[in-house]
Protein backbone atom coordinates (compact mmCIF):
# COMPACT_ATOMS: atom_id res chain seq x y z
CA UNK A 1 0.00 0.00 0.00
CA UNK A 2 2.39 2.44 0.71
CA UNK A 3 5.73 2.75 -1.69
CA UNK A 4 8.88 3.46 -0.76
CA UNK A 5 9.52 6.63 -2.21
CA UNK A 6 7.10 7.62 -0.34
CA UNK A 7 7.57 11.59 1.15
CA UNK A 8 10.46 11.78 4.03
CA UNK A 9 9.35 15.42 4.55
CA UNK A 10 8.04 16.73 8.31
CA UNK A 11 4.29 15.82 7.46
CA UNK A 12 1.68 18.66 8.87
CA UNK A 13 -1.27 16.84 8.71
CA UNK A 14 -0.84 13.00 9.05
CA UNK A 15 -3.28 10.69 9.28
CA UNK A 16 -2.62 6.83 11.32
CA UNK A 17 -4.64 3.80 10.71
CA UNK A 18 -8.18 6.09 11.07
CA UNK A 19 -11.68 4.55 10.76
CA UNK A 20 -14.29 6.79 9.62
CA UNK A 21 -18.17 5.72 11.01
CA UNK A 22 -21.59 7.61 9.87
CA UNK A 23 -23.17 5.87 12.65
CA UNK A 24 -22.77 1.93 12.00
CA UNK A 25 -21.56 2.38 8.54
CA UNK A 26 -17.59 2.71 7.98
CA UNK A 27 -17.23 4.86 5.02
CA UNK A 28 -13.76 4.75 4.95
CA UNK A 29 -11.06 2.61 6.48
CA UNK A 30 -7.18 2.26 7.49
CA UNK A 31 -6.22 6.15 5.92
CA UNK A 32 -2.73 6.38 6.94
CA UNK A 33 -1.22 8.93 5.38
CA UNK A 34 1.50 12.42 5.89
CA UNK A 35 0.95 14.98 4.35
CA UNK A 36 3.65 17.39 3.44
CA UNK A 37 4.32 21.14 4.61
CA UNK A 38 4.05 24.12 1.24
CA UNK A 39 3.00 20.88 -1.18
CA UNK A 40 -0.03 19.95 -3.04
CA UNK A 41 -1.73 17.07 -2.24
CA UNK A 42 -4.25 15.46 -4.59
CA UNK A 43 -7.27 12.80 -3.92
CA UNK A 44 -8.62 11.01 -6.98
CA UNK A 45 -10.53 7.97 -6.85
CA UNK A 46 -14.03 7.04 -8.28
CA UNK A 47 -17.26 8.86 -6.65
CA UNK A 48 -18.09 7.20 -2.95
CA UNK A 49 -14.66 6.24 -2.30
CA UNK A 50 -14.09 8.59 0.49
CA UNK A 51 -12.17 11.43 -0.47
CA UNK A 52 -14.14 13.96 0.88
CA UNK A 53 -15.04 12.63 3.95
CA UNK A 54 -11.16 11.87 4.45
CA UNK A 55 -10.83 15.53 3.89
CA UNK A 56 -13.44 16.88 5.96
CA UNK A 57 -12.29 15.13 8.96
CA UNK A 58 -8.73 16.91 8.74
CA UNK A 59 -10.67 20.50 9.71
CA UNK A 60 -13.18 18.76 12.07
CA UNK A 61 -16.06 19.54 9.30
CA UNK A 62 -17.57 16.42 9.70
CA UNK A 63 -18.48 16.91 13.30
CA UNK A 64 -21.25 18.62 12.05
CA UNK A 65 -22.90 15.01 11.05
CA UNK A 66 -24.41 13.81 14.45
CA UNK A 67 -23.64 9.97 13.61
CA UNK A 68 -19.80 10.88 12.58
CA UNK A 69 -17.45 8.75 14.34
CA UNK A 70 -13.45 8.66 14.11
CA UNK A 71 -11.53 5.82 15.31
CA UNK A 72 -7.56 6.17 15.04
CA UNK A 73 -5.75 9.69 14.87
CA UNK A 74 -5.41 12.27 13.10
CA UNK A 75 -2.27 15.03 14.18
CA UNK A 76 -1.50 18.43 13.09
CA UNK A 77 1.81 19.45 13.55
CA UNK A 78 1.56 16.30 16.09
CA UNK A 79 -0.82 17.54 17.68
CA UNK A 80 -4.15 14.70 18.45
CA UNK A 81 -6.90 16.59 16.37
CA UNK A 82 -9.48 14.50 17.88
CA UNK A 83 -8.48 14.98 21.64
CA UNK A 84 -10.58 16.07 23.65
CA UNK A 85 -8.75 19.31 24.48
CA UNK A 86 -8.90 20.32 21.22
CA UNK A 87 -11.49 23.14 19.81
CA UNK A 88 -12.87 22.52 16.66
CA UNK A 89 -13.50 26.64 16.09
CA UNK A 90 -10.01 26.71 16.53
CA UNK A 91 -8.97 23.93 14.32
CA UNK A 92 -10.98 25.26 11.75
CA UNK A 93 -8.76 28.84 11.86
CA UNK A 94 -6.13 27.09 11.29
CA UNK A 95 -7.22 24.35 8.05
CA UNK A 96 -9.35 26.49 6.05
CA UNK A 97 -11.41 25.11 3.70
CA UNK A 98 -12.72 25.95 0.02
CA UNK A 99 -16.37 24.04 -0.86
CA UNK A 100 -17.20 21.88 -4.10
CA UNK A 101 -19.84 24.85 -5.04
CA UNK A 102 -18.91 28.68 -4.86
CA UNK A 103 -20.62 29.67 -1.57
CA UNK A 104 -20.11 33.01 -0.77
CA UNK A 105 -22.05 34.84 1.86
CA UNK A 106 -24.92 37.14 0.88
CA UNK A 107 -22.51 40.47 1.66
CA UNK A 108 -20.17 42.88 0.48
CA UNK A 109 -17.21 41.27 -1.80
CA UNK A 110 -15.21 43.07 1.24
CA UNK A 111 -17.36 41.78 3.97
CA UNK A 112 -16.68 37.82 2.65
CA UNK A 113 -13.31 38.04 2.89
CA UNK A 114 -13.29 40.42 6.29
CA UNK A 115 -16.01 37.92 7.80
CA UNK A 116 -13.23 35.69 9.05
CA UNK A 117 -10.93 38.35 10.50
CA UNK A 118 -13.91 39.92 12.36
CA UNK A 119 -14.49 36.62 14.38
CA UNK A 120 -11.54 36.17 15.70
CA UNK A 121 -10.83 40.43 15.94
CA UNK A 122 -8.70 41.17 13.79
CA UNK A 123 -6.16 43.74 15.22
CA UNK A 124 -4.53 44.85 11.96
CA UNK A 125 -5.47 47.01 9.04
CA UNK A 126 -8.44 45.34 7.20
CA UNK A 127 -8.54 47.07 4.26
CA UNK A 128 -5.09 46.30 3.57
CA UNK A 129 -5.45 42.51 4.90
CA UNK A 130 -8.83 42.25 1.94
CA UNK A 131 -6.14 44.11 -0.29
CA UNK A 132 -3.92 41.25 0.38
CA UNK A 133 -6.08 38.14 0.08
CA UNK A 134 -7.48 39.24 -3.09
CA UNK A 135 -4.09 39.70 -4.29
CA UNK A 136 -3.49 36.14 -3.06
CA UNK A 137 -6.18 34.97 -4.56
CA UNK A 138 -5.35 36.65 -8.02
CA UNK A 139 -9.13 38.52 -7.99
CA UNK A 140 -7.76 41.71 -6.82
CA UNK A 141 -8.02 43.82 -10.41
CA UNK A 142 -11.49 42.43 -11.31
CA UNK A 143 -12.85 43.65 -8.23
CA UNK A 144 -10.91 46.28 -6.90
CA UNK A 145 -13.30 49.19 -7.93
CA UNK A 146 -16.48 47.18 -6.37
CA UNK A 147 -15.48 46.30 -3.17
CA UNK A 148 -18.83 47.12 -1.45
CA UNK A 149 -20.80 45.32 -4.30
CA UNK A 150 -22.29 41.73 -3.42
CA UNK A 151 -20.08 39.04 -3.80
CA UNK A 152 -22.96 36.86 -5.34
CA UNK A 153 -22.70 39.34 -8.84
CA UNK A 154 -19.44 37.56 -9.32
CA UNK A 155 -19.44 34.55 -11.98
CA UNK A 156 -18.51 31.40 -10.89
CA UNK A 157 -15.08 31.63 -11.58
CA UNK A 158 -14.65 34.74 -9.52
CA UNK A 159 -17.08 33.66 -6.61
CA UNK A 160 -14.55 30.51 -6.37
CA UNK A 161 -11.51 32.79 -5.99
CA UNK A 162 -13.74 35.06 -3.59
CA UNK A 163 -13.68 31.85 -1.10
CA UNK A 164 -10.12 31.17 -2.09
CA UNK A 165 -9.55 35.03 -0.87
CA UNK A 166 -11.65 34.32 1.96
CA UNK A 167 -9.75 31.35 3.58
CA UNK A 168 -6.62 33.24 3.08
CA UNK A 169 -7.91 36.09 5.17
CA UNK A 170 -8.01 33.74 8.06
CA UNK A 171 -3.79 33.20 7.45
CA UNK A 172 -4.18 29.78 7.96
CA UNK A 173 -1.74 27.07 7.78
CA UNK A 174 -3.55 24.78 5.58
CA UNK A 175 -6.47 24.64 2.59
CA UNK A 176 -8.42 22.03 1.95
CA UNK A 177 -10.06 22.12 -1.37
CA UNK A 178 -13.20 19.90 -2.09
CA UNK A 179 -13.39 19.57 -6.05
CA UNK A 180 -12.60 23.21 -6.28
CA UNK A 181 -13.22 23.93 -9.80
CA UNK A 182 -15.96 21.19 -10.59
CA UNK A 183 -18.77 23.85 -11.02
CA UNK A 184 -16.05 26.28 -13.25
CA UNK A 185 -15.61 26.68 -16.72
CA UNK A 186 -12.03 25.49 -18.03
CA UNK A 187 -10.67 28.83 -18.27
CA UNK A 188 -11.77 29.70 -14.70
CA UNK A 189 -10.46 26.40 -13.90
CA UNK A 190 -6.76 27.00 -15.18
CA UNK A 191 -6.75 30.68 -13.41
CA UNK A 192 -7.23 28.79 -10.08
CA UNK A 193 -4.67 26.02 -10.49
CA UNK A 194 -2.10 28.24 -11.48
CA UNK A 195 -3.23 30.23 -7.80
CA UNK A 196 -2.36 26.87 -6.99
CA UNK A 197 1.23 27.20 -7.28
CA UNK A 198 1.62 30.62 -6.03
CA UNK A 199 -0.39 29.64 -2.62
CA UNK A 200 1.64 26.50 -2.46
CA UNK A 201 4.97 28.75 -1.29
CA UNK A 202 2.85 30.41 1.72
CA UNK A 203 0.02 27.49 2.13
CA UNK A 204 -0.09 23.32 2.36
CA UNK A 205 -3.01 22.35 -0.06
CA UNK A 206 -4.81 19.05 0.02
CA UNK A 207 -7.43 19.35 -2.77
CA UNK A 208 -9.97 16.63 -3.99
CA UNK A 209 -10.23 16.45 -7.76
CA UNK A 210 -11.65 14.41 -10.01
CA UNK A 211 -9.63 15.69 -12.88
CA UNK A 212 -7.32 13.29 -13.17
CA UNK A 213 -5.32 16.13 -15.48
CA UNK A 214 -5.81 18.37 -12.80
CA UNK A 215 -3.86 16.02 -9.88
CA UNK A 216 -1.58 15.17 -12.73
CA UNK A 217 -0.41 18.82 -13.57
CA UNK A 218 -1.12 20.86 -10.47
CA UNK A 219 -0.23 18.75 -7.39
CA UNK A 220 3.62 17.03 -5.88
CA UNK A 221 1.39 14.03 -4.32
CA UNK A 222 -1.14 11.84 -5.05
CA UNK A 223 -3.36 9.35 -3.00
CA UNK A 224 -5.43 7.24 -4.78
CA UNK A 225 -8.65 5.93 -3.08
CA UNK A 226 -10.47 3.12 -3.83
CA UNK A 227 -14.40 1.95 -3.24
CA UNK A 228 -15.00 -2.07 -2.40
CA UNK A 229 -18.53 -3.45 -1.59
CA UNK A 230 -18.18 -5.04 1.98
CA UNK A 231 -21.62 -6.93 4.03
CA UNK A 232 -21.62 -3.41 5.56
CA UNK A 233 -21.87 -1.04 2.46
CA UNK A 234 -19.36 0.36 0.12
CA UNK A 235 -15.89 0.97 2.13
CA UNK A 236 -13.78 3.49 0.43
CA UNK A 237 -9.88 3.05 1.24
CA UNK A 238 -6.78 4.34 0.36
CA UNK A 239 -4.63 2.31 -2.67
CA UNK A 240 -1.66 3.48 -2.95
CA UNK A 241 -0.34 7.34 -1.91
CA UNK A 242 2.76 8.47 -3.60
CA UNK A 243 4.44 11.03 -5.41
CA UNK A 244 2.65 12.43 -8.62
CA UNK A 245 4.57 11.12 -11.35
CA UNK A 246 5.19 8.09 -9.64
CA UNK A 247 1.64 7.37 -9.46
CA UNK A 248 0.77 8.28 -12.37
CA UNK A 249 3.82 7.00 -14.66
CA UNK A 250 4.69 4.06 -12.68
CA UNK A 251 2.53 3.06 -10.21
CA UNK A 252 2.80 -0.27 -8.09
CA UNK A 253 -0.94 -1.31 -8.17
CA UNK A 254 -2.75 -2.63 -10.53
CA UNK A 255 -6.03 -1.01 -9.67
CA UNK A 256 -4.55 2.56 -9.63
CA UNK A 257 -2.92 1.91 -13.32
CA UNK A 258 -6.14 1.03 -14.45
CA UNK A 259 -8.00 4.32 -12.77
CA UNK A 260 -4.87 6.63 -13.83
CA UNK A 261 -5.14 5.25 -17.59
CA UNK A 262 -8.89 5.30 -17.53
CA UNK A 263 -9.50 1.99 -17.66
CA UNK A 264 -11.23 1.46 -14.75
CA UNK A 265 -12.50 -1.11 -12.74
CA UNK B 1 -45.29 27.11 -35.51
CA UNK B 2 -42.99 24.42 -34.77
CA UNK B 3 -42.43 21.73 -37.29
CA UNK B 4 -43.46 18.42 -35.68
CA UNK B 5 -41.45 15.42 -34.86
CA UNK B 6 -43.06 13.31 -37.58
CA UNK B 7 -41.88 13.78 -41.02
CA UNK B 8 -45.12 15.25 -43.14
CA UNK B 9 -44.72 18.80 -41.87
CA UNK B 10 -47.97 18.67 -40.78
CA UNK B 11 -49.17 21.87 -38.73
CA UNK B 12 -49.17 20.44 -34.68
CA UNK B 13 -52.51 21.87 -33.90
CA UNK B 14 -54.07 19.61 -35.86
CA UNK B 15 -53.69 17.11 -33.64
CA UNK B 16 -55.56 18.60 -30.81
CA UNK B 17 -59.22 18.23 -30.66
CA UNK B 18 -61.13 22.22 -30.53
CA UNK B 19 -62.69 21.00 -27.36
CA UNK B 20 -59.34 20.71 -25.80
CA UNK B 21 -58.10 23.74 -27.45
CA UNK B 22 -61.14 25.51 -26.05
CA UNK B 23 -60.49 24.13 -22.83
CA UNK B 24 -57.48 25.70 -22.37
CA UNK B 25 -58.81 28.98 -23.24
CA UNK B 26 -61.67 28.62 -20.93
CA UNK B 27 -59.41 27.64 -17.77
CA UNK B 28 -56.81 31.07 -18.75
CA UNK B 29 -60.70 32.78 -18.69
CA UNK B 30 -61.43 31.18 -15.29
CA UNK B 31 -58.60 32.12 -13.73
CA UNK B 32 -58.46 35.16 -14.62
CA UNK B 33 -62.22 35.96 -13.85
CA UNK B 34 -60.81 34.96 -10.18
CA UNK B 35 -58.16 37.02 -9.87
CA UNK B 36 -60.08 39.96 -11.47
CA UNK B 37 -62.78 39.06 -8.29
CA UNK B 38 -60.59 39.31 -6.13
CA UNK B 39 -59.17 42.82 -7.15
CA UNK B 40 -62.81 44.12 -7.85
CA UNK B 41 -63.81 43.18 -3.93
CA UNK B 42 -61.17 45.31 -2.46
CA UNK B 43 -61.75 47.85 -5.18
CA UNK B 44 -65.28 47.83 -4.13
CA UNK B 45 -64.95 47.97 -0.58
CA UNK B 46 -62.58 50.72 -0.80
CA UNK B 47 -64.57 52.65 -2.58
CA UNK B 48 -67.72 52.54 -0.65
CA UNK B 49 -65.82 52.77 2.79
CA UNK B 50 -64.59 55.92 1.33
CA UNK B 51 -67.81 57.22 0.01
CA UNK B 52 -69.34 56.53 3.74
CA UNK B 53 -66.91 57.82 5.63
CA UNK B 54 -66.83 61.29 3.14
CA UNK B 55 -69.47 63.10 5.27
CA UNK B 56 -67.19 63.00 8.19
CA UNK B 57 -63.92 63.58 6.69
CA UNK B 58 -65.91 66.26 5.05
CA UNK B 59 -66.77 67.91 8.32
CA UNK B 60 -63.98 66.74 10.65
CA UNK B 61 -60.77 66.42 8.18
CA UNK B 62 -57.60 65.71 9.76
CA UNK B 63 -58.26 67.35 12.91
CA UNK B 64 -60.19 63.68 13.32
CA UNK B 65 -56.74 62.05 13.90
CA UNK B 66 -55.28 64.56 16.64
CA UNK B 67 -58.29 65.24 18.99
CA UNK B 68 -59.96 62.52 21.53
CA UNK B 69 -63.82 63.66 21.42
CA UNK B 70 -66.32 60.82 20.22
CA UNK B 71 -69.73 62.15 21.60
CA UNK B 72 -72.59 60.96 20.00
CA UNK B 73 -75.26 63.32 21.56
CA UNK B 74 -73.73 66.19 20.22
CA UNK B 75 -72.35 64.61 16.91
CA UNK B 76 -68.60 65.23 17.33
CA UNK B 77 -66.24 62.51 16.30
CA UNK B 78 -62.43 62.11 15.98
CA UNK B 79 -60.69 58.97 17.14
CA UNK B 80 -56.82 60.14 18.43
CA UNK B 81 -57.14 57.50 21.40
CA UNK B 82 -57.68 54.47 19.26
CA UNK B 83 -55.22 55.64 16.48
CA UNK B 84 -52.69 55.76 19.54
CA UNK B 85 -54.12 52.53 21.21
CA UNK B 86 -53.71 50.47 17.76
CA UNK B 87 -50.03 51.61 17.59
CA UNK B 88 -49.04 51.36 21.12
CA UNK B 89 -50.51 47.70 21.22
CA UNK B 90 -49.40 46.17 18.42
CA UNK B 91 -46.13 47.75 18.64
CA UNK B 92 -46.27 46.29 22.38
CA UNK B 93 -47.07 43.04 21.13
CA UNK B 94 -44.04 42.62 18.81
CA UNK B 95 -41.48 43.58 21.31
CA UNK B 96 -42.83 41.45 23.56
CA UNK B 97 -43.42 38.46 20.54
CA UNK B 98 -40.44 39.69 18.06
CA UNK B 99 -37.41 38.01 20.00
CA UNK B 100 -39.65 35.54 21.66
CA UNK B 101 -40.75 34.10 18.29
CA UNK B 102 -37.39 34.60 16.38
CA UNK B 103 -35.93 32.48 19.55
CA UNK B 104 -38.19 29.83 18.91
CA UNK B 105 -37.92 29.69 15.19
CA UNK B 106 -33.92 29.45 15.62
CA UNK B 107 -34.60 26.62 18.20
CA UNK B 108 -36.53 24.64 16.14
CA UNK B 109 -34.27 25.35 13.41
CA UNK B 110 -31.27 24.19 14.59
CA UNK B 111 -30.65 20.37 15.06
CA UNK B 112 -30.98 21.19 19.16
CA UNK B 113 -33.24 18.67 19.56
CA UNK B 114 -34.14 15.03 17.79
CA UNK B 115 -36.66 15.37 15.07
CA UNK B 116 -39.04 13.31 16.78
CA UNK B 117 -39.52 16.23 19.59
CA UNK B 118 -39.06 18.66 16.61
CA UNK B 119 -42.09 18.12 14.58
CA UNK B 120 -44.81 17.97 17.54
CA UNK B 121 -42.96 20.80 19.02
CA UNK B 122 -43.23 22.55 15.22
CA UNK B 123 -47.19 21.51 15.35
CA UNK B 124 -47.83 23.06 18.75
CA UNK B 125 -46.26 26.43 17.79
CA UNK B 126 -48.75 26.37 14.88
CA UNK B 127 -51.82 25.07 16.72
CA UNK B 128 -51.44 28.34 18.73
CA UNK B 129 -52.61 30.07 15.20
CA UNK B 130 -55.32 27.90 15.48
CA UNK B 131 -57.13 29.09 18.48
CA UNK B 132 -60.35 31.11 17.84
CA UNK B 133 -59.45 35.16 19.23
CA UNK B 134 -62.60 35.35 21.10
CA UNK B 135 -60.78 32.09 23.15
CA UNK B 136 -57.63 34.02 23.73
CA UNK B 137 -60.22 37.00 24.65
CA UNK B 138 -62.04 34.70 27.64
CA UNK B 139 -58.90 33.27 28.67
CA UNK B 140 -56.97 37.04 29.10
CA UNK B 141 -60.27 37.91 30.98
CA UNK B 142 -60.56 35.29 33.43
CA UNK B 143 -57.26 33.87 33.61
CA UNK B 144 -54.53 36.12 32.50
CA UNK B 145 -56.01 39.45 33.96
CA UNK B 146 -56.07 37.91 37.72
CA UNK B 147 -52.73 37.07 37.24
CA UNK B 148 -51.57 40.32 35.40
CA UNK B 149 -53.23 43.01 37.38
CA UNK B 150 -51.01 41.34 40.76
CA UNK B 151 -47.81 41.60 38.87
CA UNK B 152 -49.02 44.81 37.71
CA UNK B 153 -49.30 46.27 41.23
CA UNK B 154 -45.84 45.32 41.95
CA UNK B 155 -44.27 46.87 38.96
CA UNK B 156 -46.45 50.01 39.90
CA UNK B 157 -45.25 50.04 43.28
CA UNK B 158 -41.40 49.36 42.37
CA UNK B 159 -40.88 51.02 39.20
CA UNK B 160 -44.17 53.79 39.25
CA UNK B 161 -41.91 56.89 38.26
CA UNK B 162 -41.99 55.54 34.99
CA UNK B 163 -44.41 57.08 32.86
CA UNK B 164 -45.30 53.52 31.35
CA UNK B 165 -46.16 52.09 34.67
CA UNK B 166 -47.26 55.27 36.00
CA UNK B 167 -51.21 54.66 36.64
CA UNK B 168 -52.01 51.66 38.80
CA UNK B 169 -53.89 48.28 36.94
CA UNK B 170 -57.12 47.74 37.83
CA UNK B 171 -58.13 44.85 35.57
CA UNK B 172 -57.96 45.38 32.09
CA UNK B 173 -55.56 47.80 30.45
CA UNK B 174 -53.24 48.40 27.31
CA UNK B 175 -50.70 45.53 28.68
CA UNK B 176 -53.24 43.12 28.52
CA UNK B 177 -53.94 43.73 25.07
CA UNK B 178 -50.47 43.68 24.44
CA UNK B 179 -49.56 40.86 25.66
CA UNK B 180 -52.57 38.69 24.62
CA UNK B 181 -51.67 40.39 21.04
CA UNK B 182 -47.92 38.72 21.41
CA UNK B 183 -49.40 35.36 21.98
CA UNK B 184 -51.83 35.82 18.96
CA UNK B 185 -49.04 36.77 16.42
CA UNK B 186 -45.92 34.45 18.37
CA UNK B 187 -46.99 31.39 15.90
CA UNK B 188 -46.95 33.35 12.84
CA UNK B 189 -43.65 34.71 13.55
CA UNK B 190 -42.17 31.80 14.64
CA UNK B 191 -43.63 29.46 11.24
CA UNK B 192 -42.65 32.11 8.27
CA UNK B 193 -39.12 33.00 10.88
CA UNK B 194 -38.30 29.28 10.65
CA UNK B 195 -39.48 28.72 7.06
CA UNK B 196 -36.98 31.26 6.20
CA UNK B 197 -34.12 30.27 8.28
CA UNK B 198 -34.46 26.77 7.31
CA UNK B 199 -34.56 28.02 3.59
CA UNK B 200 -30.56 29.28 3.88
CA UNK B 201 -28.63 26.96 1.70
CA UNK B 202 -26.74 24.69 3.47
CA UNK B 203 -23.43 25.92 2.15
CA UNK B 204 -23.49 29.06 3.45
CA UNK B 205 -23.14 27.53 7.01
CA UNK B 206 -20.27 25.05 6.30
CA UNK B 207 -18.88 28.03 4.72
CA UNK B 208 -19.02 29.99 8.25
CA UNK B 209 -18.24 26.62 10.38
CA UNK B 210 -15.02 26.12 7.70
CA UNK B 211 -13.69 30.08 8.97
CA UNK B 212 -13.83 29.10 12.12
CA UNK B 213 -17.38 30.44 13.47
CA UNK B 214 -18.98 29.21 15.98
CA UNK B 215 -22.84 27.86 15.89
CA UNK B 216 -23.66 31.40 17.63
CA UNK B 217 -21.67 33.57 15.18
CA UNK B 218 -22.85 31.30 12.31
CA UNK B 219 -26.55 32.35 13.63
CA UNK B 220 -26.49 35.59 14.07
CA UNK B 221 -24.23 36.47 11.27
CA UNK B 222 -24.72 34.66 8.20
CA UNK B 223 -28.11 32.59 8.92
CA UNK B 224 -30.16 35.14 10.16
CA UNK B 225 -29.13 38.37 8.14
CA UNK B 226 -29.62 35.23 4.77
CA UNK B 227 -33.28 35.22 5.61
CA UNK B 228 -33.48 38.69 7.26
CA UNK B 229 -36.32 39.57 4.59
CA UNK B 230 -38.01 36.06 5.20
CA UNK B 231 -38.41 37.34 9.08
CA UNK B 232 -39.41 40.97 8.23
CA UNK B 233 -42.18 39.32 6.21
CA UNK B 234 -43.59 37.39 9.09
CA UNK B 235 -43.31 40.29 11.62
CA UNK B 236 -45.04 43.00 9.12
CA UNK B 237 -47.93 39.58 9.18
CA UNK B 238 -47.71 39.53 12.30
CA UNK B 239 -48.17 43.24 12.34
CA UNK B 240 -50.76 43.42 10.57
CA UNK B 241 -52.87 40.65 12.70
CA UNK B 242 -52.38 42.75 15.90
CA UNK B 243 -53.64 45.91 14.58
CA UNK B 244 -56.81 44.30 12.98
CA UNK B 245 -57.20 42.09 15.83
CA UNK B 246 -60.75 42.81 17.04
CA UNK B 247 -62.60 40.38 19.39
CA UNK B 248 -59.46 39.84 22.02
CA UNK B 249 -58.82 43.15 22.33
CA UNK B 250 -61.94 44.41 22.71
CA UNK B 251 -62.58 41.69 25.71
CA UNK B 252 -59.59 43.04 27.61
CA UNK B 253 -58.23 46.70 26.59
CA UNK B 254 -61.39 48.20 28.97
CA UNK B 255 -62.41 50.14 25.84
CA UNK B 256 -62.13 53.48 27.30
CA UNK B 257 -61.42 56.43 25.12
CA UNK B 258 -58.33 57.99 26.46
CA UNK B 259 -54.64 58.40 25.16
CA UNK B 260 -52.51 57.31 28.42
CA UNK B 261 -48.82 56.84 28.39
CA UNK B 262 -49.22 54.14 31.35
CA UNK B 263 -49.44 50.79 30.06
CA UNK B 264 -51.52 50.28 32.96
CA UNK B 265 -54.17 52.12 31.65
CA UNK B 266 -56.99 51.30 29.88
CA UNK B 267 -57.10 52.52 26.00
CA UNK B 268 -59.12 51.30 23.00
CA UNK B 269 -58.23 50.55 19.69
CA UNK B 270 -59.83 51.46 16.00
CA UNK B 271 -60.88 47.93 15.63
CA UNK B 272 -62.46 47.99 19.66
CA UNK B 273 -63.95 50.88 18.57
CA UNK B 274 -65.70 50.05 15.58
CA UNK B 275 -67.04 46.43 17.16
CA UNK B 276 -67.58 48.50 20.51
CA UNK B 277 -70.07 50.98 18.19
CA UNK B 278 -71.72 49.48 15.07
CA UNK B 279 -75.00 48.31 16.34
CA UNK B 280 -76.10 52.07 17.87
CA UNK B 281 -74.55 53.89 15.46
CA UNK B 282 -76.18 55.76 12.96
CA UNK B 283 -76.29 59.25 10.72
CA UNK B 284 -72.46 60.91 11.53
CA UNK B 285 -71.47 58.07 13.47
CA UNK B 286 -71.40 55.52 11.15
CA UNK B 287 -69.87 58.08 8.87
CA UNK B 288 -67.52 58.71 11.32
CA UNK B 289 -66.71 54.87 12.04
CA UNK B 290 -65.75 54.02 8.04
CA UNK B 291 -63.54 57.04 8.68
CA UNK B 292 -61.90 55.50 11.68
CA UNK B 293 -61.62 52.06 9.49
CA UNK B 294 -59.67 54.06 6.42
CA UNK B 295 -57.52 55.08 9.09
CA UNK B 296 -56.87 51.70 10.29
CA UNK B 297 -56.60 50.67 6.50
CA UNK B 298 -54.33 53.06 5.37
CA UNK B 299 -51.53 52.44 8.70
CA UNK B 300 -51.50 48.99 7.90
CA UNK B 301 -50.89 49.98 4.25
CA UNK B 302 -48.18 52.35 5.63
CA UNK B 303 -46.40 49.70 7.30
CA UNK B 304 -46.18 47.16 4.59
CA UNK B 305 -44.83 49.73 2.59
CA UNK B 306 -42.14 50.35 5.01
CA UNK B 307 -41.05 46.79 4.99
CA UNK B 308 -41.07 46.53 2.22
CA UNK B 309 -38.67 49.09 1.96
CA UNK B 310 -36.14 48.08 4.64
CA UNK B 311 -36.29 44.54 2.72
CA UNK B 312 -35.94 45.64 -0.24
CA UNK B 313 -32.73 48.60 0.98
CA UNK B 314 -30.88 45.04 2.75
CA UNK B 315 -31.25 43.37 -0.11
CA UNK B 316 -29.66 45.48 -2.00
CA UNK B 317 -26.00 44.34 -0.83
Amino acid sequence: MVSSSRPQIQPILSSKDANIYYGNFLAVRDVTIDIPKNSITAFIGPSGCGKSTVLRCFNRLNDLIKTFKMRGSMNYHGQDLYSPEIDPVAVRRQIGMVFQKPNPFPKSIYDNIAFGPRLVKYKGNMDELVERSLRGSALWDEVKDKLKESGLALSGGQQQRLCIARAIAMQPDVILMDEPCSALDPISTLKIEDLFQELKEKYTIVIVTHNMQQASRASDYTAFFNVEQTDRGRTGHIVEYDRTEVIFQNPQQQATQSYVSGRFG
Amino acid sequence: MVVSPNQNNEPMQRHRSSLSRNLDAAFVWLTGGFASLIAFLLIAIAIRVGVDASPAIAKFGLGFLFESRWDPVKDIYSAFPQIYGTIVSSFLALLLAVPVGIGVAIFLSEDFIPEKIQRPVIFLVELLAAIPSVVYGLWGIFVLIPVLRDMGKGVHQSLGWLPFFSTSPSGPGMYVAGIILAIMILPIITAISRDALVAVPIELRQAAYGLGATRWETIFKIILPAAFSGVIGGIMLALGRAMGETMAVTMVIGNANKASISLFDQGSTVSSLLANQFAEASGLQVSSLMYAAIVLFVLTLVVNILAQVVVQRVNRI
